[in-house]
């Protein structure tokens, strides 16, 4: 009873906020309703016994990804507004195909087993524990893998958004390792008595200027 | 009604990929708002995974589930590093003015 509540409010908090995220003209609102779903996504989880998966999805999905997306948003200089025309011009299309898909994926599962299933017993070990008993033992080649994607991911991002400016100093750590005292320093040696010394005055009054 | 069943879960997953969909056909213009329904469909597959593996009591959906979740980390991290480039060069992200290879 009490979780068929928190069910149709998790879910009818994320659809909403899905929808926003769809229609709304700012982006940076698109993104902020784009982490309300995910938070009640994770709701839902936690719901359905998935606690792992939902604290990832709160540390993944809402810590990074979205954070991601507000800090593109926000850096990106772009008339967002202008980016709208044509908005209504797609609308019907849109309509039509999101409901035919609606319609194809809510037929396929009525009428079907699926109704009659219902929640397994939750067992006393631990959600996290058993997906970790899982993931390291049978999964490990596809979770180093996964690793590796992301190993992936973030050189491709970097060297992707790197760029070398002009008239910026940078620091060139191979110039400053093979510096020697030879090349920078000269030791000059200067006569210390006094006839040398006035002509020194002399031939430097150009300088003294 | 007051019973959850697995139902439920697939009836909620379906109308968020739907809004993902309906999404991409309503901002065909702006990159950001597509890659972030992209998010969203992307979550609502991870929705259909979880709710299987929970009531068919077994966890491999879970753990495919996490995967999708690292693949999705990598593309929305390299979609947007492509987003910043391309406004770095063209100073736009419209996706009508993705035209250099004209296709």
């Amino acid at each position: 009873m009490i979780e068929a509540l928190f069910f149709y409010l998790f879910a009818g908090v994320m659809l909403a906020s899905g929808f926003m995220v769809v229609v709304s003209r700012n982006p940076v609102y698109s993104v902020l309703f784009l982490i309300l779903a995910f938070f009640n996504a994770a709701g839902l989880f936690v719901l359905i016994g998935a606690e792992f998966l939902a604290m990832l999805l709160v540390v993944v999905y809402v810590g990074a990804v979205a954070v991601l997306f507000l800090f593109v948003v926000m850096m990106l200089d772009i008339n967002f507004a202008e980016m709208r025309a044509g908005f209504q011009k797609y609308l019907p299309l849109g309509l039509i195909v999101g409901g035919i898909l609606v319609f194809e994926l809510v037929a396929a599962m009525y009428g079907d087993a699926f109704s009659k299933a219902s929640l397994p017993v939750a067992s006393e070990i631990p959600n996290t524990t058993q997906l970790g008993g899982v993931l390291y033992t049978k999964y490990a080649f596809l979770f180093q893998i996964s690793g590796l994607i992301l190993l992936v991911a973030m050189i491709g991002a970097i060297s992707l958004t790197m760029r070398k400016r002009v008239g910026v100093r940078r620091q060139s750590i191979a110039d400053q390792n093979s510096r020697r005292r030879e090349d920078v320093m000269e030791i000059v040696k200067m006569p210390s008595d006094k006839t040398k010394a006035k002509n020194n005055v002399a031939a430097g009054s150009v300088d003294d200027k | 009604m007051l019973e959850l069943t697995l139902n439920h879960y697939l009836a909620v997953s379906a109308m968020l990929f739907a809004l993902g969909i309906f999404g991409i056909f309503l901002n065909r213009k702006n990159v950001i708002t597509i890659l972030m329904s992209i998010e969203l469909m992307l979550l609502a597959v991870n929705i259909n995974m979880v709710a299987f593996s929970a009531y068919s009591g077994n966890l491999e959906g879970q753990i495919f589930s996490l995967f999708i979740l690292t693949v999705a980390a990598a593309e929305a991290a390299i979609g947007l590093a492509i987003l910043v480039v391309f406004f770095r060069n063209r100073g736009s992200i419209a996706v009508e003015d993705v035209n250099i290879l004209k296709g």
